[in-house]
């Protein structure tokens, strides 16, 4: 007889409680059972990074975690980046540098990104590569997904600020990314 | 993957009952990097996963130039390279902690669980069993302690029996003029599994460069990590110049019992040894002159 578990933890500042499987890893958790589809399944090895989230200020694969194990946790998905219509610099400069193009990765990049550079807001190309070297992309190529880590990093995207107001444009597309993340 | 219950002791008490109570139908869980995978894929199918991580013994790292390391055995790999002692005292050990996976698998991945899961290429098992640690394990009787040379046993099986918990490493105080090296060999740059690992520990005499102490261990070269005696009874009482390093090296490589694999041949690994095993050396002597 299998119990289920009452988690409670806290996911992109808000305090949730919730009841799952405990075979239920912290990615089924987040997409089936809190509707967070930003997190991605690609491997569930542990190799790709696509469901790359944050947990306690670490970049985790949530592919590899409980959704038991996030009691008491301060998670961030990639949900949690943008501020309203706001997105954050990361999102924006992945924009601005075309460092997507099916944008299955992008979430897990950016949750690498962001946990990167809450540590170590000046890091080197170097340490942005061995930073990202747990997500894979398929498309893009990396020099592109460097050089916008690279940029926003030079915009001064110290720990969780947030970036400029956008203009038009940016809130389209931003309403663009929003949706995809959510597929 | 299969049903699976989920408990989370606070004490190592509450965790060896219940380890006991589930024997063989339960598996602890640390960082889970293996686990789940394991989970997902059939290969183990435990009833109860017994979550290790709120047990606040095994998540500490206590560290004193006098008493050396006790090292928690769900001390993330992550938190251990980020800790300003060990990467100065042990540096080969931060290094293989460093090296397993990417920057999310260290975030979750122990030291504890890379050795529990049994695997002959655990980069940080031939770290380990460099310094000397020895393994503290609770169980139902009372406690033990094993020397991490003597706790795996094959692929995938260790010296824990049903009930049993590791809890800690202890490794002892860094002695003068001493210090540690981790070199692993991968076809790639970064997230593999090795090819060849090679742990080196040293302790010489700063007057003559004569070896005080010396341990050598090797992964991924037989079917559990190697402790390689005879090449660290070679260095013993002589001075750490090339040729004793290449005698060592030779004798490292008469200790690997190396398979062929897609990853590498037998007599390519061997090569491998001896040229880690040299390197390793050399590295761990330079760092042992400049830890005074
Ligand atoms: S889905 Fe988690 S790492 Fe690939
Ligand atoms: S954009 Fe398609 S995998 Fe990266």
């Amino acid at each position: 007889m299998v119990h289920k578990v009452i988690v409670e933890t806290t996911i992109n500042g808000d305090p949730v409680e919730l009841l799952c499987e405990p075979r239920q890893s912290l990615l089924e958790v987040l997409r089936d059972e809190l509707d967070l589809t930003g997190s991605k399944e690609g491997c569930l090895t542990g190799d790709c990074g696509a469901c790359t989230v944050i947990v306690d200020g670490r970049a985790v694969c949530s592919c590899l975690m409980l959704g038991a194990e996030a009691a008491g946790k301060h998670i961030t998905t990639v949900e949690g980046l943008a501020n309203g219509a706001t997105l954050h610099v990361l999102q924006q400069k992945f924009l601005e540098h075309a460092s997507l193009q099916c944008g299955i990765c992008t979430p897990g990049f950016l949750m690498s990104a962001k946990a990167l550079l809450d540590h170590n807001p000046n890091p080197t190309e170097g340490e942005i590569r061995y930073a990202l070297a747990g997500n894979l992309c398929r498309c893009t190529g990396y020099d592109k997904i460097v050089k916008a880590v690279v940029d926003a990093a030079r915009h001064g995207v110290g720990a969780s600020q947030h970036g400029k107001v956008p203009t038009e444009s940016t809130a389209e597309v931003t309403r663009d990314i929003l949706e995809r993340e959510k597929r | 993957m299969h049903a699976i219950n989920y408990e989370s002791p606070k004490t190592i008490d509450e965790a060896v009952k219940l380890l006991a109570a589930h024997g063989e139908k339960a598996r602890p869980l640390s960082g889970g990097t293996d686990l789940l995978i394991q989970l997902r894929a059939g290969t183990r199918r435990p009833d109860f996963v017994v979550d290790i991580k709120h047990i606040a013994d095994l998540c500490k790292i206590s560290f004193s130039a006098q008493h050396g390391l006790s090292l928690g055995a769900a001390v993330p790999c992550l938190e251990i390279h980020e800790n300003p002692h060990l990467r100065r005292h042990y540096p080969g050990l931060t290094e293989a902690a460093h090296l397993i996976g990417s920057l999310q698998i260290q975030s979750r991945a122990t030291v504890g669980g890379n050795l529990c899961n049994g695997s002959p290429a655990a980069d940080t098992t031939p770290a380990l069993i460099a310094l000397g640690a020895m393994a503290r394990i609770a169980g139902p009787g009372g406690e033990r302690t094993v020397p991490v040379e003597g706790f795996c046993l094959s692929p995938g099986r260790t010296v824990l029996k049903p009930g049993e918990l590791l809890v800690e490493f202890q490794i002892p105080a860094p002695a003068k003029y001493s210090s540690d090296a981790y070199l692993r060999f991968i076809p790639r740059n970064e997230m593999d599994i090795a090819v060849v690992g090679v742990g080196v520990a040293l302790t010489l005499d700063p007057a003559n460069d004569h070896v005080v102490a010396a341990r050598i261990a090797l992964g991924a070269v037989g079917p559990t990590p190697i402790f390689a005696t005879q090449a660290v009874q070679a260095l013993v009482g002589k001075k750490l110049d090339d040729a004793a390093i290449a005698n060592a090296g030779t004798l490292a490589i008469a200790a690997a019992t190396p398979i062929d694999d897609m990853r590498g041949t037998a007599e390519y690994r061997r090569h491998v040894v001896g040229v880690l095993t040299r390197r390793a050396l050399a590295i761990a002597a330079t760092r042992a002159k400049a830890s005074a």
